[in-house]
């Protein structure tokens, strides 16, 4: 039943189980989204924020089924639009803890602009995307994320169409808060979905995420434990990037561009390495880790790419309120009514 | 000589010029000017889509019609009994409007053979007896304004910039209007700069002079008040009045108002005005796009604010899929589409009634809305307050109608206070016992509205059809069949509270002229026209469009013939001639202007005479 559990429980530290709504989840099984969902409910105990208080809000793809499954508020809204729906909540009730749930299809495709606008506004948000280079939903599309030359339902030949680095993206667009994280490394998850929570402003986190029935395997290489060592960094700030089963390799900079460098050889240099910044107020450096992506010799990035303050649109909007309320004083409808020019018309005698 | 003063009943007076040339403002004076001396008006200002097209090009011209009475009026006016123009353009844009035997005010400066040819005159009309049919007073305002201010030190723009005041001095010598407001009014603008209101003070001034005392007017006239109902008034356009009711309701509901907005003309000015009210509360966002706009006010309308998001035609169509969300989850939203001439683009800053079948049947699936129109400026504060209430009551979204000719059009308004306003009661949901998403409201069918931070109702909406009562995700046929007929049932019984309709004239006979939205002022005076000519006219005007009140069927049958007069090419004559059978025939004009009193007094007349 669509309904929620009694209130007494709120009087008793949350749990897991406290965030499971009575609906079915009807994920294909061994989709990604399940890992997910499950390290969603794990981490939401520990924010100590009331249950009644999260909303999770969430577009169109099979991602955005994940509020119907949440034992919170949830909106489960319209093809791309999930971010502006939360801005708008989040704009007027500054109570609430705004959670967007979405896909690669749902945010950086249909609803491209939307999601650019929200990280730019930098409101207290959160959104979860669900990379999985595919459209599931409506049965095996390419997505904004596919590679080119992708064989799918859409495109038998190949995809010629280039793809987005949500990243990258997401920095262009201004972002305050942007990480990367995978569905099948749990503890990395867990901790980067405790990361976005703790930030002020919008939140993004990436989640490559497999599924396993239209795009099995495209990030094989990042989550098997034969290859992953050596195709994972973890950024981590104030430290080197070092990837490689011993933590054998790391990243340098060169101009602008990133090489790999083996700490094995004798002429290589620890103190060559870059030191990641995640703190920077200017988005180069992470821009330039961003354009890693795991190929050319170079590894894939997981973990914090940037997470600056800058004033979010919500308290901005509600400042302006207060403001205008202590200067003008609250609005008094009559007094509205009579502003301007007004004239008095007499009973004719 | 000795001056004449002559009275008249009413008087149309319009100001045309070039886009720099101050015209709305002019109008605008002139029009506080005679509320303030306790006429009836009606005003519309009309200008070109481009900022500022080239000086002196018929692209530019921009004008300010005022209708001042010392009765009852309706309409801005339409034929004009005196025409101020500024330049060749403007004369030759605006000249159709005026009535034969009309004034004609010309500023002679700028009839120089460059503007001429820009304006389309092979000789200068002022020259070549083609004004024959006109009362013609050529002045050449821009000279006689650096004269008067000549003195003063101001570069020559700045001098000959206050020739609009000059030729406003001259209309309030010709009708006797007031100056003290104006005079106070210039004070006020050009306090930081008094060498400026010294200049445009004497512009003034010297127009006025110049009729007084050249021999080249010999009569000035005279309009009493009007008789009004006694009351405080002031005046008011249809943007402002909109705005009014935004505030309003959400006051009157304990709601905290939300606007999503996108700019689009004549849209926009609803987001300007309202954002200045944030000490109401009132929060606005100017989103990244129409659809963004609309999905910001249905999270505002989730999280329990009073929503509205306000457009234009073509941002109606990009918002339509969002709305029909609205109406799946059934939470309460006001869409606000002030209407232009369309399609696509069209004609911006021209008036149409074009979307009427868009906003009643515009969307994907069963997905019926209340749509509800203003039918003159100081109407809009009744109708979107209406909206706004019948949203909350029955949580709908609900369409409110206006068009560019409300929005921009003015007349004086009897304001009311805020106690008689009627009661918008919302109780949002907190009882956890027995709180199901979808169980409904028995009177009005409406869904509780149960707002997220309220502990014990966490629940899950969303766009996939939902189980009656449960909300649950549902793919049960018979299900969403019943979910569909609630829904549209829900609509249904908002006529429940739609009050008689008022038919003026008689409650039966030869013909009932039907209207909605803003040609209100245009049939109202046709038709008294008709009845005070004995004939058998009636007219009923429709606020609600969807539902339709329900008396409506049994008054149109009571008529020998219906005439539906439309700003369009016969919207509300499909609706009305498919729900109730009947041989209704339209009168349909798209030419971006409201119609003229004789037009519809012209098909009256014909329908009478029998004339298919």
């Amino acid at each position: 039943m669509n309904q929620a559990a009694a209130p007494e429980i709120a009087s008793r530290p949350l749990t897991k189980k406290d965030f499971e709504s009575d609906q079915d989840v009807r994920w294909c099984p061994g989709c990604g989204d399940y890992a997910i969902l499950s390290q969603v409910q794990k981490v939401l105990p520990e924010l100590g924020i009331p249950r009644e208080k999260l909303v999770f809000i969430s577009g169109i793809g099979c991602s955005s089924r994940f509020p119907y499954y949440m034992n919170t508020y949830g909106f489960h809204t319209i093809h791309g639009r999930a971010p502006a729906i939360a801005s708008g909540l989040r704009a007027s009730r500054p109570d609430l803890s705004v959670w967007v749930i979405t896909g690669d299809g749902d945010a950086l495709s249909i609803g491209g602009n939307h999601f650019i606008h929200l990280l730019r506004r930098n409101l207290d948000v959160r959104i979860l995307l669900f990379n999985n280079r595919i459209y599931g939903l409506t049965k095996g599309q390419y997505s904004p994320t596919s590679e080119l030359g992708k064989v799918t339902a859409s495109t038998p030949m190949g995809s010629i169409d280039y793809p987005f680095n949500p990243i990258s993206l997401a920095l262009g667009a201004e972002a305050t808060f942007v990480a990367r994280t995978l569905d099948r490394d749990l503890a990395h998850l867990h901790e980067t979905l405790r990361r976005a929570a703790a930030h002020r402003g919008t939140a993004f986190v990436e989640i490559y995420q497999n599924c396993n029935i239209f795009n099995d395997g495209a990030f094989e290489v990042f989550t098997e434990k034969e290859t992953k060592l050596a195709h994972v960094a973890r950024l981590e700030h104030g430290k080197p990037i070092l990837y490689g089963p011993k933590n054998e390799k790391g990243i340098r900079l060169k101009g602008f561009q990133l090489e790999s460098i083996d700490l094995s050889k004798a002429e290589a240099r620890m103190e060559d390495l870059l030191v990641y910044d995640a703190h920077c107020p200017d988005a180069t450096l992470a821009m330039i880790v961003s354009r890693m992506t795991g190929e050319n010799n170079l590894p894939l990035p997981i973990g914090v790419f940037r997470s600056v303050s800058r004033p979010c649109y919500d308290d901005s909007l509600n400042e302006q309120v207060r403001k205008a309320k202590e200067m003008m004083g609250p609005g008094d409808l009559d007094e509205l009514f009579n502003s301007g020019d007004t004239w008095v018309v007499q009973p004719s005698s | 000589m000795e001056k004449v003063v002559r009275q008249l009943e009413d008087v149309t007076i319009r100001f045309a010029g070039d886009s720099g040339d101050g015209m709305q403002i002019t109008g605008a004076q002139f029009t506080n000017v005679s509320a303030l001396m306790g006429n009836d008006l009606g005003t519309f200002p009309d200008f070109p889509a481009e900022i500022r097209a080239p000086a002196g090009s018929l692209a530019g011209v921009t004008s300010f019609q005022v209708h001042f009475s010392s009765r009852e009026i309706f309409t801005p006016g339409e034929q004009c009994d005196a025409l101020v123009v500024m330049n060749p353009a403007a004369l030759r844009v605006h000249l159709g409007f005026l009535r034969p035997q009309g004034i004609l005010l010309v500023n002679t400066e700028e009839f120089k053979p460059r503007n001429l040819t820009m304006a389309g005159y092979a000789s200068n009309p002022l020259e070549d007896q083609s004004l024959s049919a006109y009362q013609v007073f050529s002045v050449n305002m821009t000279k006689l304004t650096r004269e008067a201010v000549k003195d003063l030190k101001l570069s020559v723009k700045e001098s000959e910039r206050c020739k609009n005041f000059f030729a406003l001095g001259m209309a309030y010598w010709l009708y006797q209007r007031s100056m003290e407001p104006t005079v106070q009014f210039i004070r006020d603008k050009f306090s930081k700069r008094p060498e400026l209101a010294e200049a445009n003070l004497r512009a003034l001034q010297a127009g006025r002079n110049y009729c007084e005392n050249t021999e080249q007017f010999g009569s000035s006239y005279r309009v009493p008040a009007a008789k009004l109902r006694p009351g405080r008034y002031r005046n008011i356009t249809g943007t402002t009045a909109t705005v009014l009711g935004m505030i309003a309701a959400g006051q009157k509901s304990g709601l905290e108002v939300f606007l999503g907005s996108y700019p689009i003309t004549p849209a926009s000015e609803i987001l300007h005005q309202l954002s200045r009210y944030k000490n109401f509360g009132v929060r606005t966002v100017q989103a990244e796009d129409e659809i963004a706009s609309v999905c910001m006010a249905i999270g505002a309308a989730y999280g329990g604010s009073l929503a509205f998001t306000t457009t234009s035609g073509p941002g109606v169509n990009l918002k339509a899929e969002a709305v029909s969300l609205a109406i799946s989850v059934e939470l309460p939203l006001v869409l606000c589409d002030i209407q232009r001439a369309g399609p696509s683009t069209g004609m911006p800053t021209k008036t149409e009634q074009g979307d009427l079948l868009q906003v009643l049947y515009g969307r994907h699936g069963e997905s019926p809305i209340a749509v509800l129109a203003g039918s003159r400026p100081s109407d809009c504060f009744d109708t979107i307050y209406e909206c706004a209430r019948i949203a909350v009551r029955y949580m709908t979204p609900v369409v409110f109608l206006s068009d560019l000719f409300l929005a921009f059009g003015a007349e004086p308004w009897m304001f009311p206070s805020s106690a008689d306003l009627p009661p918008i009661p919302v109780r949002f949901r907190t009882d956890p016992e027995g709180f199901q998403p979808f169980q409904r409201d028995l009177e009005t069918l409406a869904r509780p509205w149960a707002i997220p931070g309220t502990p014990g109702l966490e629940h899950r909406i969303g766009g996939l059809e939902k189980e009656h009562l449960t909300g649950n995700v549902s793919y049960d046929p018979k299900n969403h069949e019943m979910m569909c007929r609630l829904r549209a049932e829900k609509i249904e019984k908002i006529a429940q509270e739609i009050p008689p309709t008022r038919i003026d004239g008689p409650e039966s006979g030869d013909l009932l002229v039907v209207g909605w939205g803003s040609t209100y002022g245009a049939i109202r005076t046709a038709t008294e026209k008709k009845r005070e000519e004995g004939k058998s006219v009636s007219h009923v005007h429709l606020r609600h469009l969807n539902p339709l009140p329900p008396d409506l069927g049994s008054i149109l049958y009571r008529f020998e013939h219906v005439l539906v007069p439309e700003i369009n090419l016969g919207q509300l004559l499909k609706v009305l001639r498919a729900r109730y059978l009947v041989p209704a025939v339209g009168l349909n004009k798209v030419q971006g202007q409201p119609f003229e009193t004789t037009e519809i007094e012209a098909k009256i007349d014909s329908i009478l005479r029998g004339e298919p």
